[in-house]
């Protein structure tokens, strides 16, 4: 009998900690998606040697259209990308030209940084692809996180697991690791400095770190970042890539 | 016709220096076209050798999606092994790689990479598989010298490799280096990491899958089979064939230059005896010469310059071609340079072929050359010839 109450006990905390990190998804979702959203940012990537610096303006439609155009530097100024649900193509300026990025290509890094173009890819939310779980407790930059572990529950996902630092008052994402069907851990994403802007929490700065490769990994700050804007349509078409 | 012989090769000993002169240069010309040649010939045969032994065999079946040159066709190049194929490779016969896509990251750099998944007993190949079975700590993997130098990668390393299963869903795990080998074929080494077979189908979830069938004899009659490519011994070596050819074109031009230069000494050579010897010209129509008959006694004598060439050259030209023929020639650059099958040192082939051909061209433009300043004497008046009076 005690040994029944034991088993009815943990089935029911499972069942609670499961529902628990769905509504916790819904809510940092809520947080961190938008119907559309105009971002300038600054993208420092850290190479062994020296460190490069890009900044960039995007407008995004949900995860299924984005458009980013390089400011600076003199060498990168002008060039755009452009990805529709699951193709990109990038214009270049030097070159006139544009150019669709598939199969391996996409595996290359973005302007050498630790994001890949396939990392930019990815349009399906958390909540589509994979069965959360609360596995933990943690303090993260001295605040309390929930510690959530992603498992895949479809077959055609990029990666296998992922673990999640929830700010357990703000529901945003403190931090972020991807791991490999082998249980490798193959990219860390640190996500700091979050404000309150239009209502809702976001973090500032990313840094990203491809695990595998050395280095001190790429950080992205958002300058300025603005929600459900008023975006013509024309600006994720191949013909704005030229403008 | 031969008294004409025996008055032709008088006379160009006669002419002394000037005849050794002409002789030496057109010499040149026959040595450095077989040397030349024989680079490519033996170019052609090595490269072929080489990719027969280490990458193609005698033919390949092909994924139907399959192209070497796209990477992106081999997300979809692969499919379940011919069933009406398995008793080749059960004896043996024939082998199947699996080719994928993926990424290494020596020394915590980051590399796109080629893994090809090979049976590990497989006798076709040249390339030292049976290492595939080493037992270590991690996947045993083969790699060829040129990218282990790329990665600075050693036997006994431990490196990580990342991929994408069948699903798309990303892997990694790390690999051990047990053997690299030395070839001359860059198709099977650049950027390349060889794994065990069964390894690679259960990292990629495609158990039982191949994206190319490498078959041992090039001879066998080969049926066609629905959705994979048959493809050649001959088609498969296309490519180095076309290849050469292009070489031998280029290479054509040089030595048309040099022949071409010790043709316009004999042809300058022709233009001038016939202008100082007319009163011997004229003596041999008082003799009862026909015009024709001294039209081919001074073409005979021209042509014999590509004879002599031929004496000179094989005294000097056959020790030397033998002993480039047994020492090669190191060009300095390396297959990895040049992306196709090359060896460091390349040994030239001089085939009968070759060395006949090559004297025939020579003796016949030579012939021509000379042929063209006698036509004068058939319009030559042979009073004033005898005479020697200027025409």
């Amino acid at each position: 009998m005690k040994h029944l109450t034991i088993i009815l006990g943990v089935l029911l905390t499972l069942g609670v900690s499961a529902q628990t990190a769905d509504e916790i998804l819904d809510l940092v979702d809520k947080n961190m998606s938008s119907d559309n959203r105009i971002i300038e940012s600054t993208m420092i990537i850290h190479g062994k040697r020296v460190s490069r610096t890009i900044t960039l303006k995007s407008w995004s439609v949900g995860n299924e259209q984005a458009f980013t155009e390089y400011l600076s530097p003199a060498r990168e100024q002008g060039t755009k990308m452009l990805k529709i649900e699951n193709q990109l193509w990038i214009y270049s300026p030097s070159t006139d030209r544009t150019i669709q990025i598939a199969g391996h290509m996409l595996r290359q890094s973005v302007m050498g940084s630790d994001l890949s173009y396939e990392d930019m890819m990815e349009d399906r939310e958390l909540k589509e692809v994979y069965n959360a779980e609360v596995i933990d407790e943690e303090t993260v930059d001295e605040r309390n996180t929930w510690v959530l572990e992603l498992t895949a529950k479809v077959a055609d996902v990029a990666y296998y697991s992922r673990k999640t630092w929830i700010d357990q008052e703000r529901f945003v994402p403190l931090r972020e690791e991807l791991y490999a069907k082998s249980g490798q851990l193959l990219k860390r994403t640190d996500l700091k400095d979050v404000k309150q802007i239009q209502g809702r929490w976001f973090p500032m700065k990313m840094v990203f770190k491809d695990m595998l490769k050395d280095g001190d990994g790429t950080e992205y700050l958002i300058t300025s970042i603005q929600f459900n804007q008023q975006i013509p349509e024309y600006i994720f078409t191949k013909a704005a890539l030229k403008q | 016709m031969k008294l004409a012989l025996k008055l032709a090769y008088k006379n160009l000993i006669g002419a002394g220096l000037r005849t050794w002169l002409n002789v030496i240069v057109l010499s040149f010309s026959f040595v450095l076209i077989i040397a030349a040649k024989g680079i490519l010939v033996g170019w052609d045969r090595q490269a072929k050798l080489d990719m027969t032994n280490w990458e193609i065999g005698g033919g390949q079946y092909w994924n139907i999606n399959y192209d070497p040159y796209d990477a992106f066709t081999l997300e979809d190049a692969h499919a379940p092994v011919p069933s009406q194929l398995g008793a080749d490779i059960e004896a043996g016969d024939m082998i199947p790689v699996l080719i994928a896509q993926g990424t290494i990251y020596p020394e915590g750099r980051m590399q796109s990479i080629l893994l090809k998944g090979i049976d590990p007993d497989q006798t076709i190949l040249e390339l030292p598989t049976r290492k595939l079975d080493t037992l270590v700590g991690a996947t045993p993997v083969i790699i060829g010298s040129n990218m282990a130098r790329a990665n600075k990668l050693e036997v006994g390393d431990y490196v990580t490799i990342r991929w994408r299963d069948a699903n798309g869903t990303f892997d990694a795990t790390d690999i051990c280096i047990t053997e690299i080998f030395s070839t001359n074929v860059p198709t099977v080494d650049l950027a390349q990491v060889w794994l065990p077979m069964d390894s690679l189908q259960s990292m990629l979830l495609l158990s039982g899958e191949a994206t190319l069938l490498t078959f041992r004899d090039r001879e066998k009659p080969r049926d066609e089979i629905a959705n994979w490519k048959l493809m050649s011994y001959k088609a498969l070596v296309q490519d180095i064939e076309e290849m050469i050819k292009t070489k031998s074109v280029g290479q054509s031009i040089f030595y048309t230059i040099l022949l071409l230069l010790a043709l316009l000494a004999i042809f300058d050579t022709q233009v001038l005896s016939i202008f100082r010897r007319q009163k011997e010209i004229g003596t041999y129509v008082a003799l009862g010469y026909t015009r024709r008959e001294v039209v081919g006694l001074f073409t005979i004598e021209g042509g014999m310059h590509a004879v002599l060439a031929a004496v000179v050259g094989a005294l000097y030209g056959i020790p030397l071609l033998i002993w480039f023929a047994r020492t090669g020639i190191t060009l300095g650059v390396t297959s990895a340079d040049y992306g196709f099958a090359i060896a460091d040192t390349m040994y030239p082939v001089y085939s009968g072929t070759l060395v006949i051909g090559t004297t025939l061209v020579v003796l016949l433009t030579t012939t021509i050359v000379s042929y063209w300043p006698s036509r004068k004497i058939a319009r030559m008046n042979p009073t004033e010839a005898l005479r020697g009076r200027l025409q």
